[in-house]
């Protein structure tokens, strides 16, 4: 495999009140222009960071979200890393089921992230806590797994 | 407690106290031809004076309780009025939070210098101290005032977080009983909530039978955004009233669908002006209707 060779362009955002998702979706919104994504891929990659940072803020309360620019074989993207440090995610089927949640939401947001970017991760750290990875590039590449 | 020296009977902080009580009169005096006390009171100098003076007994009240280091001593408090008329004056003049700092900071050094002149005959351990505590109290004093500062900012913005909350989300009345809400920004909670008050208010102000949200100017589109979107809807029509919603761009259209959001059987147009058509096409059609016996 080829290792990905990532520009260290970091961004690290605290998710402790509303406000903070605001920040969160202009920062993932700039980003991803500058790395030449077209408005339709923005939306959903600022929809999903959307979602993911309220999860962070309302079911883990509160934590941090670190934006990555990516420039390596696959062209430029823009990687997220959502962290808490609530209760974590024990049973991650379920809680990517549509319509489940546990707090009166529509229980869209998990579910529906997953379908609006290109790679999807949930973790739940050994420190505990959950961890939430998206990640999209602007344009694919097929040529990664080439000739 | 801090201890005196034996043969004073006084605890330190009594002999501070002491010494502020005394010499109030001449330190309010010198204080009122600092920059500080003359720029913010123009109109006379005895109101100078006087706003020394108050100040000066907050301060003695401070050293009496012992709570030099103390920010929510009680001894402050009462000075904290004072000190906000002051700072938003100096404020208003186009001072920074540490520029004002500054000015009262220069405070201390007329109270230190007569402080000198008083103890010239004292013992310089207990002159020492004395200092100390002096510098402490003033020390506290300046925190006490940036903090009176900074909350002051941070109420002004809350104040103008919440005009803005209102003045963003007008409902307008477009046509007889049919009302229009603009929406501009993300509609978070606190939004949210101002619009649906807003819009119900002007359904019954209006009368009105139909209303349209547009959200045209609304950036992202999630699951919290489409839920009060249909909470909003669902409590108009409990009014009386049918929404329609209009303005949902392509891009976000696309990420609705994906994100797997349904505004169930809310009607949707794409532009503010189809909207529009579609309402007043649907009045035409309800009075020609009412027109007609069965
Ligand atoms: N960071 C997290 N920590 C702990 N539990 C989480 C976290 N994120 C999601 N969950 C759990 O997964 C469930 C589903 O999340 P999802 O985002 O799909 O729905 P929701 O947040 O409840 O509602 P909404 O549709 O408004 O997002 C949540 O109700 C919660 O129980
Ligand atoms: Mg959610």
């Amino acid at each position: 495999m080829i290792p990905e060779r990532e520009r260290v362009e970091l961004v690290h955002l605290p998710i402790r009140e509303d406000t903070d998702l605001t920040v969160i979706r202009h920062q993932v919104r700039s980003l991803a222009r500058l790395a030449g994504f077209g408005l339709v891929q923005q939306t959903k990659l600022v929809t999903a960071a959307s979602e993911l940072a309220r999860n962070t803020l309302l079911h883990g309360g509160g934590g941090e979200a670190e934006i990555r620019v990516l420039d390596g074989p696959d062209g430029p993207g823009l990687r997220v890393v959502f962290t808490d440090s609530g209760p974590g995610i024990p049973d991650v089927e379920r809680a990517l089921q549509d319509g489940f949640s546990t707090a009166n939401g529509l229980g869209m947001g998990l579910g529906g992230s997953k379908r609006l970017v290109q790679e999807f991760r949930i973790e739940n750290p050994p420190e505990g806590g959950a961890r939430v990875t998206i990640a999209s590039w602007s344009a694919s590449f097929p040529a990664r797994y080439g000739v | 407690m801090i201890d005196g020296p034996p043969d004073s009977g006084l605890s330190s902080t009594e002999a501070l106290s002491a010494f502020l009580r005394r010499r109030t009169e001449q330190i309010a005096q010198r204080w009122a031809d600092l920059p500080l006390f003359q720029a913010v009171f123009t109109v006379t100098r005895d109101e100078a004076v006087e706003a020394c003076q108050a100040v000066l007994s907050c301060l003695v009240e401070v050293a009496e309780s012992g709570r030099l280091e103390d920010l929510e001593a009680p001894g402050f408090l009462p000075a904290r009025r004072q000190l906000v008329a002051m700072t938003a004056s100096r404020s208003r003049s186009g001072l920074s939070i540490a520029q004002v700092d500054r000015e009262f900071g220069v405070l201390r050094d007329a109270v230190l210098d007569m402080l000198a002149a008083d103890s010239s005959g004292a013992a310089p351990e207990e002159s020492a101290r004395l200092r100390l505590l002096l510098v402490t109290l003033f020390g506290t004093l300046r925190v006490v005032v940036v903090e009176t500062m900074l909350q002051e900012n941070q109420e002004i913005v809350q104040r103008q977080r919440q005009q803005l909350l209102e003045m963003a989300t007008p409902v307008v009345k477009l046509w007889d009983r049919l009302v229009a809400v603009p929406l501009i920004g993300m509609l978070d909670s606190a939004r949210s909530q101002v619009v649906m008050e807003n819009l119900l208010e002007a359904i019954v102000e209006h009368n009105a039978d139909i209303a349209i949200l547009d959200i045209t100017g609304v950036p992202t589109v999630d699951s919290l955004v489409a839920q009060h979107l249909m909470k909003t809807v669902a409590s108009a029509r409990l009014m009386g009233a049918e929404c329609v919603i209009s303005g949902i761009r392509p891009a976000i259209a696309q990420t609705m669908v994906q994100l797997g959001l349904d505004l169930g059987h809310v009607t949707t147009r794409a532009t503010l002006a189809d909207a529009l058509e579609w309402a007043l096409e649907r009045r035409r059609r309800r009075e020609r209707d009412s027109r007609i016996p069965e």
